[in-house]
């Protein structure tokens, strides 16, 4: 079991699957001679040669219409965009394309493409390259959206949605890709829509994804020094959603609090707790309660960028008020 | 061609205007196989518009009349493993690619029986089964998708061509300059087709455009590009013949502009009370089904027998195509998941 960033799992199940299957390519600004700016795809250039490696002009909206296209005649392309702000530019490709070719077309075609995208804050990049845009996609049927935290995850999350059939939305937090863990070298898939319990707790659930699971932890790491028992669930999966496990973590803590980067308002915590509303209204013993960054544009400023996502502060205090 | 006074003031107007001629090498076959795709393309349309009237057919529809010799001059170079990405105003390209016309009038019913299972309808028709990519109701969009399959063709090493149709509205999208930039870098087997019937729904192009001579633009982008007259079979036939002998070489995109006016309104029920008809009905001169009979009785291609009875067999076919709709089923509305995913997956 090699211990690597989840960075480097991104690159070596990347490898893995491309050495499979030829039908996997990757298209993308600066993915191919650079290796995209985080390194990500370094060397797989040299490997796969230019066809199989595309460096495209920043023609957002048209190379990824192309990797669909590409999809729907039988390649299993992965194309980047490298920061999610830029994700408006292919939405119509993602929304009108990708996500109806096979409902609108009665199941003649399949679109088996994956659309990587890094998303989050850190770094002081400001409003255009720090934002969280998961929750516009969950109301999309035809796609698939992915929201992994770790190196572990990431393996086998990405192969499943490389494998997958239809278009998957593959989330990455930037401020992950230098975070270890655990990877196996041995082949296996995760399936999509099984969440991960994090963190075993019995006093209040909090139901968490991407970076956040990582905060969410600090947050229960500090409670449980005053004997509150936090229970983690990282969903992995956010559409499809895996409300079962959910409802268990609620059945044995009867508190919820849904914790993500993305701004508070119109986010999936929203969505998560209506459904956890309809599913276990009599299972909670306190309204639930959501954490999501402030609405307002990230701004640039070293004292400003900190105060927008949850911390662990506003996670625990958030906890503290199910728990009244 | 009687040159009628009509005629004479239309060609001094018209400047994409090309004198009929037979293309060194066309089989009479292949020409009767064109006349017979723009008849039934023809015939299928105003079989379809009554329909359309009854409520029989619902949604929009959007004709492809005197349209015909484009789809049909472009798909007669094509093989069956080609492939061509459709618009709105697409049942030209599905007849022309060989498409099923029972499975078409039916998707236009909604029924079960239709090439999308009735979940697509006149504006979103798709026939994986001969190449038809797929129409799509967002003017422009599926621009890109049509050259991935190109970029497919060129990854796999296959000789397949793609034609990207498209109208002179879709031109103006950013994802076309996009599109034909990505493929004349990567040199992909690709011919732009655009359909350009001047008018956006209300809105004419010289009120948009300022170079309405739309294969211009190819030019900047270092691509092939040529002007045909869209009112001439045999002219978009040749410029299309020697566009797919160069993609499927290897080298790489061609832009042809095939002009020709809307004369109908942009759907089913548009009256056209937006613009003056007095220059518009007279293009009827132009009619690429009249002219390519007439071309061929006077070069003695064909015979009037042999025309009459191509358009008996047409009448025939889209009756029958009628039937077959009348006669298909509604899906089950317990079917509505379906296709969502693929492989049968049900996400609710």
């Amino acid at each position: 079991m090699a211990i690597i960033t989840l960075r480097e799992a991104i690159t070596s199940t990347m490898r893995e699957e491309m050495t499979r299957d030829e039908n996997v390519i990757i298209m993308g600004c600066d993915v191919a001679l650079r290796g995209n700016p985080f390194g990500i795809s370094k060397g797989l250039l040299k490997e796969f040669g230019p066809k199989r490696v595309i460096d495209t002009p920043i023609s957002e909206a048209s190379f990824t219409g192309l990797g669909i296209g590409a999809a729907i005649a039988g390649l299993r392309p992965l194309v980047e965009i490298l920061y999610n702000d830029w994700i408006t530019l292919p939405m119509d490709q993602i929304i009108n394309i990708a996500a109806k070719t096979s409902f609108m077309f009665g199941g003649q075609a399949k679109v088996p493409v994956v659309i990587r995208s890094p998303f989050g804050l850190g770094g002081g990049v400001a409003a255009q390259h720090s934002q969280n845009h998961e929750a516009w996609f969950i109301g999309v049927p035809g796609l698939k959206v992915v929201a992994p935290s770790t190196p572990y995850d990431v393996k086998g999350l990405l192969k499943t949605a490389i494998r997958d059939d239809n278009p998957v939305i593959f989330f990455e937090h930037k401020r992950c890709y230098q975070l270890k863990g655990e990877v196996p070298e041995e082949e296996y898939t995760i399936p999509f829509g099984k969440a991960a319990v994090k963190r075993e707790g019995s006093d209040v659930t909090i139901v968490t994804y991407s970076h956040m699971a990582y905060v969410s932890e600090e947050a229960a790491k500090e409670l449980e020094k005053e004997g509150i028992s936090v229970e983690i669930v990282d969903l992995r999966t956010l559409l499809p959603i895996d409300y079962d496990t959910v409802i268990e973590s609620i059945a044995k803590t009867g508190r919820v609090v849904v914790v993500h980067e993305a701004c508070e308002r119109g986010g999936i915590a929203g969505e998560v707790i209506a459904e956890i509303c309809k599913r276990g209204f009599d299972l909670l013993d306190a309204p639930p309660l959501r954490v999501g960054s402030l609405n307002v544009p990230v701004p640039f400023a070293r004292n400003l960028e900190p105060l927008c996502p949850p911390n662990k502060d506003k996670i625990i205090a958030a906890i503290r008020k199910v728990l009244e | 061609m009687k040159d009628t006074n009509v005629l004479k003031k239309i060609k001094k107007e018209f400047k994409a205007y090309r004198e009929m001629f037979l293309p060194e090498g066309l089989s009479t076959e292949k020409q009767l196989e064109m006349y017979k795709n723009m008849v039934l393309t023809r015939v299928f349309e105003e079989t379809v518009k009554p329909l359309w009237m009854e409520n029989k057919v619902i949604g929009y529809f959007h004709p492809y009349i005197i349209a015909e010799a484009i789809a049909a001059g472009v798909c007669a170079n094509l093989r069956k493993t080609d492939l061509i990405g459709s618009t709105h105003r697409g049942h030209g390209h599905v007849i022309c690619k060989g498409g099923d016309i029972n499975k078409m009038m039916a998707e236009l019913y909604g029924k079960e029986e239709g090439y999308c299972k009735g979940r697509g309808g006149s504006m979103h028709i798709a026939c994986m089964d001969i190449g038809m990519l797929g129409a799509t109701g967002i003017v422009g969009g599926g621009i890109p998708s049509a050259v991935g399959s190109a970029l497919a063709s060129h990854v796999k090493g296959e000789d397949n061509v793609t034609v990207v149709f498209h109208g002179d509205g879709a031109s103006n999208s950013g994802v076309w300059a996009e599109s034909v930039n990505m493929a004349a870098a990567w040199n992909l087997p690709v011919i732009f087709v655009c359909e350009n019937n001047q008018w956006a729904i209300a809105t004419q192009i010289n009120r948009v455009v300022r170079e309405t001579d739309l294969y211009k633009r190819g030019i900047g982008y270092g691509v092939p590009s040529f002007q045909c007259d869209g009112f001439n079979v045999y002219d978009i036939y040749e410029t299309t013949r020697q566009a797919v002998e160069r993609a499927r070489k290897g080298e790489g995109p061609t832009v042809i502009e095939a002009k020709y006016l809307r004369v109908l309104g942009h759907h089913a029920t548009d009256d056209n009370w937006y613009r003056d008809m007095t220059g518009i009905e007279p293009y009827w001169e132009l009619d690429p089904i009249k002219r390519m009979s007439e071309f061929m009785l006077e070069q003695g291609i064909a015979t009037d027998d042999q025309l009459k009875a191509i358009h008996e067999e047409c009448k025939k076919a889209v009756e029958a195509s009628v039937e077959y709709a009348e006669n298909g089923h509604f899906p089950d509305p317990d079917s509505i998941y379906d296709y969502v995913y693929a492989n049968g997956e049900i996400i609710k």
